[in-house]
């Protein structure tokens, strides 16, 4: 527990019973809380910009992160889930070393809180009561207040409930050695994202691939590091249909056919506590961290097919709903697709309308997005041109195509007249970076916006923003070192603190997928 | 035969009897000298459309009169315009439009002025054009190249030195010309292994192929050994082939008869033999300044059972190595072991025994054989030809009768810088078949053994003199006499030679080239005498002749004038003298480089007045004494520069040159 945040706590009790009367100190109170939220996010910011910190440093800070993520967690608490998930959680992360006597001036902290929180919704209550007899304004200022101090013991309590379980602080202590690692990825891909204008671009390409691999990997255990690459939306292509070589006999795997709606949703992995879709059970998994400690344990962030791995489960295969398709299986030549992506992809490449087209050739058509980006890092390098109108990327393959066939010629680029075919290319090359980064950059900012946080905050706006003045979350990002030069898209303003409250776990993971994904 | 056509001419009506044909055979037999078809042609109206239509060959020396010439000559099938250093797309275009389907063959390897338009525009014009060289055309990219593949009946390419020419045009060329026969690509640095691979898949037709300089792997080489007619392939200077990938190779080509692998020095026996297998006919093979000469190297030549040449130039040679080869190789006619360290005289002696065919011999700079093999030598190859043993310097004087003794069909020999006396030119003077005489820094040979040289070898074309400061006017005069068909000699630094001898040698009307440097006696006197006799001259180099002033220029700007190349330097000529040069027209190349008389002005002028200027030396002062513009103005016109800053130097003894040379040992 830090000393600071007992202070506040001592400064906050007295006021606790009357908050009305002793707004000046409550006032004093919260700020001096937001001050240290400003901090505790400055080091949580630290841990996600990768900055080089020493090793307990950044176990200590992952505490904090948890005690923050654990605000969103009293959240689900005013939504009535909560208590037996607290339990459980607390239960279930038992750890050695543990000071009792810390606890229990914890626990004391903690009903202390409870009671004050107790009288502030009976205020609430008796003020519905009254809303006839007062002007509106007043009423409204009343509310936000309470609201207010609402929001600031709850995030006391949660802070506080949160050194409680010593686990979170294990769990990710435990990772730890593979940061570092992971986070040179990250820093090799952070000056490339800056400097992309400048025509850097191509090797960002590369290492979100490789971000993509270290994502998969990651997934299966190291989990405390997924956060560092949580939400890059992008399939993998060759997951596609891959298993033609796959000689399973029928009838030895459990075939599952999709529906045609459902393959073509944008999500396929639901919160069910938000609601918000996902693409990847890992990222789910990642998001619902966020929804309290008992989502961090290893068991619940584990892969869930590594549990039932032990259990002689059987294999499962998809089907293609589309009735004549060879993976369709009524086909007398069926050859099932081994996972859903696969699935999604085939559907979309086999029997659906080619939407997305190349910026650069305005002529290549893809109905996979991935298949697009794909093609618009090297569309226009094909600069090796046969008579016959056909590109090859490589110039053995256009002489092996001319050797191959009578009356092919090698076709000469009309720039080469020119005399300046290098620069002509330079410049081509750099405009194509430029496009694949504003395309990269409009599918980032269209996933926040396609989720059910669709009314997550700015931070910034909430200092603007009177309604949530008093929130002791509010924070302003632009504070904050090493954040500014990273451009967010905007975002609605929220109008409640509870919502804001939400927008701040929201923001996080949204800080992340920013992060892994280019930055312009 | 001149007098005979006048006398037609005074009755012309005899003369419209004679059909086409029969002066067009008449014609046919006045080739050797230029200048004779021209008189033939001034005859009058009907000799010179006669003339006209008769000549298949032009070599125009301006490129401004093409429009011209090409009217007056409609059946040239053969355009040479390497003398023209700027054939712009304006020349071509006139070319194609005049020459049409007539043309079949094109030189335009000294410009690189054109464009691919020019080019696209001959090739659409001239249908049948079998023949293009466009070496040195170092601008010329693929859009040229791919300009040049439209000549479907193309059968032999010269792209030297086309450096812009990438695999792509390469690939073009290969796609259009299919019967390309000949094609040499040395030094066209864009190609690589892709744009020769496929010229061997396209061109099957290829017979000789020059690849020099490529950086091609055996890639390419697999295929190209595969071309079914392949006879000549030289892969000079191909740095990236090696024994490795070589090893690769599973079968040679069959056809092939003339390899040159030199300067490949990562190609040992090793990488030879699989070059070689099966490959029965191969008769040339030149492995110069390539990997050291091993015994195994021998040993795989062996299988070559109809191998006649081998030229080891430059290498690292044992004796052990040239004993292999003398046992191991069938019948050499032709052997070359210039420069080859390591070549003695047991070896040398075994390997000239074995081989009693040699028809051609080089042992250039061989400096440690001696008597012993030249006896050896002698002895056993009395058919030699050819035999080149310059610096031999160990070499006594006695080994020199021997080969005046035995080897009686010799037409070359090289003795330059050997201690050859006049017994030894005695007895040499009894092969009547000699042609080309070196004798240069042969400071043992004086005018008794020129005398007898011209007594009895008429046939000589060429002497080199030298330095051989023994030599006087009195030799000359006999060479003069006795040899009428002399077209070259060099006298330089013969320091006894007087007008007499230019006298004497302006009575050799086919003499072409005559270097008299360093011969203070001759006069302006003696070069009227040249001028007015020897009406071929095409090369004079009179430097330092100090005594050679501008008198002499006057005739002989009116007589010679097919003159191409002179050398002014160190003479008293002025302004006039070079001014006065102007009118020789074909004068190309001119080095004035310390002329006491010669002002700016002068120069400037002459420079103007000189159009057809390719290359002139001078003196780096006169750099910005002239006008930038005038530089610019004659650049444009196909005019290089070359600035010398040498101080006048004094000369040196003629012994001190031999001297220098054994020191280099």
């Amino acid at each position: 527990m830090d000393p600071d945040e007992r202070q506040s706590a001592k400064a906050w009790t007295p006021s606790g019973n009357d908050v009305l009367k002793n707004l000046s100190m409550d006032n004093q109170s919260f700020i001096d809380f937001g001050l240290q939220q400003k901090w505790e996010d400055c080091s949580y910011l630290g841990y996600q910009s990768r900055i080089e910190q020493g090793f307990s440093k950044f176990s200590h800070q992952s505490e904090n992160s948890s005690s923050v993520d654990g605000s969103s967690n009293s959240q689900s608490k005013i939504q009535g889930r909560q208590d037996s998930r607290m339990q459980e959680a607390s239960n279930s992360n038992k750890m050695p070393d543990w000071d009792p006597k810390g606890m229990l001036s914890n626990l004391s902290f903690l009903e202390q809180k409870i009671h004050q929180l107790q009288g502030l919704v009976q205020l609430i209550v008796g003020r519905r009561g009254q809303v006839e007899n007062q002007s509106n304004e007043l009423l409204v200022q009343q509310q936000q207040l309470i609201i207010a101090d609402l929001t600031s013991i709850i995030v006391q309590l949660i802070s506080t409930a949160g050194s409680l379980l010593p686990s979170a602080k294990h769990t990710l202590s435990s990772v730890s050695p593979y940061v570092p690692q992971f986070r040179q990825f990250g820093g090799s891909m952070v000056p490339s994202g800056t400097n992309a204008s400048s025509g850097g671009g191509l090797p960002q390409n590369t290492v979100n691939k490789v971000e993509d691999q270290s994502q998969e990997i990651d997934l299966t255990g190291h989990h405390g590091t997924e956060q560092n690459f949580a939400v890059e939306e992008h399939e993998m292509k060759d997951e596609d249909d891959g298993e033609e070589g796959e000689n399973l006999p029928p009838g030895s795997y459990e075939i599952l056919q999709l529906e045609k709606e459902e393959i073509l949703a944008p999500h396929t992995h639901f919160c069910t506590i938000c609601g918000k879709g996902f693409k990847r059970d890992a990222n789910l998994r990642m998001h619902m961290r966020g929804h309290g400690d008992e989502y961090k344990t290893p068991a619940a962030l584990a892969k869930p097919h590594k549990e039932s791995s032990s259990e002689p489960a059987l294999i499962k295969r998809y089907s293609c709903p589309y009735v004549g398709c060879k993976r369709n299986k009524d086909h007398k030549k069926f050859q099932p697709l081994k996972t859903i992506l696969c699935v999604k992809n085939h559907y979309k490449r086999t029997h659906c309308d080619k939407s997305y087209t190349c910026s650069r050739c305005h002529t290549k058509k893809f109905s996979v997005v991935a298949d697009l980006k794909t093609h618009e890092k090297h569309c226009g390098r094909d600069k090796w041109l046969c008579s016959c109108g056909t590109t090859f990327s490589r110039k053995d393959k256009l002489f092996g195509h001319i050797a191959l066939f009578q009356g092919h010629t090698p076709a000469i680029p009309m720039d080469d007249s020119k005399g300046s075919a290098g620069t002509s290319d330079g410049l081509q090359s750099s405009e194509a970076v430029n496009k694949i980064e504003q395309l990269d950059f409009s599918a980032q900012s269209n996933i926040p916006s396609g989720s059910c946080f669709e009314n997550v905050m700015d931070g910034k706006g909430s200092v603007d923003d009177p309604v949530n003045y008093f929130s002791p979350l509010n924070f302003d990002p632009s504070n904050l070192s090493g954040y500014q030069e990273f451009p967010r898209p905007s975002f609605e303003d929220s109008e409640s603190s509870f919502s804001f409250l939400l927008s701040g776990s929201a923001q996080y993971d949204q800080k992340s997928g920013r992060y892994s994904g280019p930055v312009i | 035969m001149k007098r005979q056509k006048t006398g037609l001419e005074s009755s012309f009506s005899f003369f419209d009897l004679l059909c086409e044909e029969i002066v067009f055979s008449i014609l046919d037999f006045l080739d050797e000298n230029p200048l004779d078809k021209k008189s033939f042609s001034l005859v009058c109206k009907s000799f010179y459309a006669i003339e006209s239509r008769h000549r298949k060959t032009l070599k125009p020396l301006r490129s401004e009169h093409l429009t011209k010439i090409l009217n007056r000559y409609s059946s040239v099938t053969i355009l040479d315009l390497s003398l023209c250093p700027r054939i712009t797309d304006v020349s071509l275009n006139v070319i194609s439009s005049s020459c049409k389907e007539m043309l079949r063959s094109i030189n335009l390897s000294r410009s690189k002025i054109f464009s691919h338009v020019g080019l696209s525009n001959l090739v659409m014009n001239c249908a049948n054009l079998v023949e293009i060289d466009l070496s040195n055309a170092t601008e010329l990219k693929d859009l040229a190249a791919s300009a040049i593949a439209e000549a479907k009946n193309l059968e032999r390419l010269w792209l030297v030195r086309c450096k812009s020419i990438t695999d792509i045009g390469i690939g073009c060329i290969a796609v259009g010309c299919k019967k390309l026969r000949l094609l040499s690509l040395k030094w066209c640095l864009g190609v690589g292994d892709l744009g020769v691979d496929l010229i061997a898949v396209k061109c099957i037709d290829i017979r000789s192929l020059d690849l020099s300089y490529l950086p091609i792997t055996n890639k390419s080489l697999q295929s190209i050994l595969k071309l079914q007619h392949l006879e000549d392939l030289v892969l000079e200077g191909c740095f990236r082939i090696d024994d490795d990938s070589l090893a690769a190779i599973k079968q040679g080509c069959k056809s092939l008869e003339t390899l040159d692998m030199s300067s490949c020095p990562n190609v040992s026996h090793v990488g030879l033999s699989s070059l070689t297998i099966g490959t029965g006919s191969l008769r040339q093979l030149i492995l110069s300044y390539g990997s050291p000469v091993t015994p195994a190297l021998a040993d795989s030549l062996q299988k070559l059972s109809v191998l006649q040449c081998i030229k080891l130039d430059g290498c690292q040679v044992t004796c052990s190595a040239l004993m292999a080869i003398g046992n191991h190789c069938v019948s050499l006619r032709e052997l070359s072991l210039s420069k080859c360290l390591g070549v003695k005289d047991e070896a040398l002696s075994f390997l000239v025994t074995k081989h009693k065919d040699l028809r051609k011999l080089d042992i250039t700079c061989c400096r440690k054989i001696t008597h012993a093999s030249i006896a050896q030598i002698t002895n056993s190859c009395t058919s030699l030809t050819s035999l080149k043993m310059e610096s031999c310097t160990l070499v006594s004087g006695e080994a020199f009768v021997l080969i005046g003794q035995r080897c009686q069909f010799l037409e070359e020999l090289d003795l330059t810088d050997n201690e050859i006396d006049d017994e030894g030119l005695k007895s040499i003077s009894r092969c009547s078949d000699l042609s080309s005489l070196k004798l240069g820094l042969c400071l043992n040979v004086t005018d008794e053994g020129l005398i007898l040289i011209g007594s009895r070898c008429s046939k000589l074309k060429e002497l080199d003199l030298y330095r051989s400061a023994g030599v006087t006017d009195s030799g000359i005069l006999a060479i003069a006499r006795g040899c009428p068909g002399l077209e070259m000699i060099n006298i330089a630094y013969c320091k006894e030679i007087t007008d007499n001898s230019l006298i004497s040698l302006s009575k050799c009307p086919k003499l072409n080239t005559l270097e008299s440097r360093g011969c203070p006696l001759v006069t302006s006197l003696g070069l009227a005498a040249i001028a007015v006799g020897c009406k071929r001259l095409m090369k004079l180099d009179i430097k330092k002749c100090h005594n050679i002033d501008d008198t002499w220029m006057i005739p002989f700007a009116h007589f010679s004038q097919n003159l191409r190349q002179i050398n002014l330097s160190y003479t008293s000529v002025t302004d006039v003298g070079l001014l006065s040069l102007a009118s020789v027209s074909c004068l190309q190349s001119m080095t004035i480089v310390h002329l006491k008389g010669l002002t700016a002005r002068g120069l400037e002028a002459a420079l103007l007045a000189c159009g057809g200027l390719t290359k002139v030396k001078l003196q780096s002062s006169f750099r910005s004494l002239l006008p930038k513009a005038l530089f610019e103005h004659l650049e444009a016109r196909g005019c290089v520069f070359q600035w010398r800053d040498k101080m006048l130097q004094a000369e040196l003894d003629p012994k001190c040159w031999k001297l220098q040379l054994t020191d280099m040992e």
